[in-house]
């Protein structure tokens, strides 16, 4: 669509700008005073310049949960989307069928995180839960409060059955937009499954598939709750995320500063991605003649 | 295997064949719904079933986990203190963004890419960061343990949200509707709730589902600005692990209440998930 230039748009912006502000800006800027600040208590501070920064990047905790952080989104990103694209391609195009699809897919997108949590908890204790009781009974030794690969594989599994339906839902989106006279193209041609996948589907959802992968890497790089809940960060550190790191040493130990300039690199991390994939976005965008 | 197969797809109408479609869609949803499934179990046995006896489905079917909940003020008001919050926090941010979103929509002006941007960051800023400068920040002007405060404090990520869902519908309004209203002699204020707002109702129904579900799901910052007036059903839940170990019963009964809500509001806007989801650009 073409738009008119018109400055005075700038009038509509304004609450949207005041409320950014008072909710995003101030708390922003308190962090940055804190990373640039030590203080001796008594709320007496001086200046420390980028000593915290220097502090985090030498710290070993830093890259080791920055470590940990990266390895847990990219996995759930390895088996998120493509498994959310294999479902969307599965659902029924419409009629019952489909809402019924739909509804019980979002279901698991409105629990409150901590519940979230809770449910994977209960499922997978090896006293209570389902999960936990069977994989006991046929004798596979699991126990995801000691044993490292099976905290994880607790929480990859959890995140999957927590966030797959939104890239299905997103891409289900997408492959509705799909006119019939494509895939009726595709039938005279005799264009094998495969190659209508490649050469008709995927272009076509690779608009909603980034956003897919933008808010799946911006939610699981932020995650903290679920996790939180079922493992508590253990067993050890093995499980324990940027976030819980954060809030950890922030309201844990008090230790402002070193919080505070971890917080900044932290979220300049996310920009610098989320950056890079919304300039892709925008560009298919542009491509598709929006 | 095809011997046993021929007679059926023979009388074709009668047995609708089983594809591979819906065993592929079946097996997801059953992965779903399992730990849910077990969840509300879970509610419906006692403690002392949970604990010493592994069954299936409820063998003694008890409603007083549920009772509990729902009769004492100290869970019920958490249940509430969260709607409260999540109501405040729709209408205030579908109020800032509607004219945002049409701005971002029809206009071109000075700084409008980087600004669209600048508001998504606030949506990739991590709860974790925000959580002590907000608990600060409203901490010092005396609205710490109220609704507002979470209201406000959820704007940082829903705004951004709703600006962006709300943009991706409007752009499906063609202009010249705008046009042909201004030479009919409407006024902006009364062009844009008297004629826009109707044509992107299904947007805004939308915007609001999205804004209910973060808002609702949340609980770091929750937690975090709020003790005892506002506490969220969340936070409440963390009471059930007491010095005689956790209350499972409770706790699966609370957690099936949390998931009631969410259920009811998906089935209002079943047609729309999908659009939504795609943030209106599909």
């Amino acid at each position: 669509m073409n738009k008119t230039v018109n400055q005075k748009a700038w009038f509509l912006i304004l609450p949207v700008l005041l409320l950014v502000a008072f909710s995003a800006v101030i708390p922003l800027m308190t962090v940055v005073n804190y990373s640039v600040q030590d203080t001796f208590g008594n709320n007496q501070f001086f200046w420390a310049g980028l000593e915290w920064f220097k502090e985090m990047l030498a710290s070993e905790r830093m890259w080791n949960a920055l470590g940990r952080q990266i390895a847990f989104s990219s996995i759930i990103l390895a088996i998120e989307i493509p498994l959310g694209v294999f479902v969307a391609l599965n659902m029924p195009k419409k009629g019952f069928w489909a809402s019924l699809c739909l509804v019980l897919m979002s279901l698991p997108l409105l629990i409150p995180w901590n519940v979230v949590g809770t449910i994977w908890q209960i499922f997978a204790r090896v006293d209570i839960g389902l999960l936990g009781y069977t994989l006991a009974a046929i004798g596979i030794d699991y126990n995801y409060t000691q044993d490292f690969y099976a905290a994880w594989a607790t929480v990859i599994v959890m995140d999957v059955w927590h966030w797959t339906s939104l890239v299905a839902l997103l891409a289900y989106a997408g492959l509705q937009s799909i006119p019939d006279a494509y895939y009726q193209a595709a039938k005279i041609d005799q264009a094998s499954r495969w190659k209508v996948f490649r050469f008709i589907e995927l272009p076509k959802i690779m608009g909603v598939l980034m956003i897919a992968i933008l808010l799946r890497f911006m939610d699981s790089f932020m995650i903290y709750t679920e996790p939180f809940v079922v493992t508590g960060g253990g067993p050890g550190n093995s499980t324990t995320f940027l976030s819980i790191d954060l809030v950890k040493m922030a309201l844990g130990q008090f230790d402002l500063g070193p919080a505070a300039a971890f917080s900044i690199m932290y979220y300049l991390v996310i920009l610098v991605v989320s950056y890079v994939f919304y300039t892709v976005m925008t560009n298919l965008d542009k491509r598709d003649g929006y | 295997m095809s011997d046993l197969t021929q007679p059926t797809s023979a009388q074709g109408f009668a047995l609708p064949k089983i594809k591979g479609k819906a065993i592929v869609m079946g097996l997801y949803l059953l992965f779903l719904l399992l730990p849910i499934y077990w969840l509300l179990m879970m509610s419906l046995k006692t403690n002392t079933e949970i604990l010493n006896t592994f069954t299936l489905w409820p063998r003694d079917l008890t409603f007083d986990n549920y009772i509990t909940i729902l009769t004492d003020a100290s869970w019920y008001t958490g249940y509430l203190n969260s709607m409260i919050y999540v109501v405040m926090n729709m209408v205030i941010s579908l109020v800032v963004a509607l004219p945002a979103a049409y701005a971002f929509s029809r206009y071109t002006f000075l700084g409008d890419k980087h600004l669209f941007f600048w508001l998504l960051t606030n949506r990739m800023a991590p709860p974790a960061v925000f959580a002590l400068p907000f608990f600060q920040l409203y901490s010092s002007i005396g609205l710490f343990d109220t609704h507002i405060a979470v209201a406000l404090a959820h704007c940082l990520f829903n705004v951004p949200l709703a600006v962006w869902i709300l943009e991706g519908f409007m752009r499906g309004v063609p202009k010249e509707i705008d046009e042909t209203a201004y030479i009919d002699g409407y006024s902006f204020p009364r062009f844009f709730v008297k004629i826009f707002t109707p044509l992107v109702a299904s947007g805004i129904g939308v915007t609001a589902f999205f804004l209910f579900m973060f808002s609702w799901v949340e609980l770091l910052l929750s937690r975090t600005l709020t003790s005892v007036e506002a506490k969220p059903i969340a936070a409440t839940m963390t009471r059930t692990i007491g010095a005689s170990g956790i209350d499972w019963g409770v706790l699966a009964a609370a957690g099936v209440l949390t998931i009631v809500p969410g259920a009811l509001v998906i089935y209002f806007v079943r047609n729309y998930i999908a659009k939504g989801f795609a943030l209106g650009r599909v």
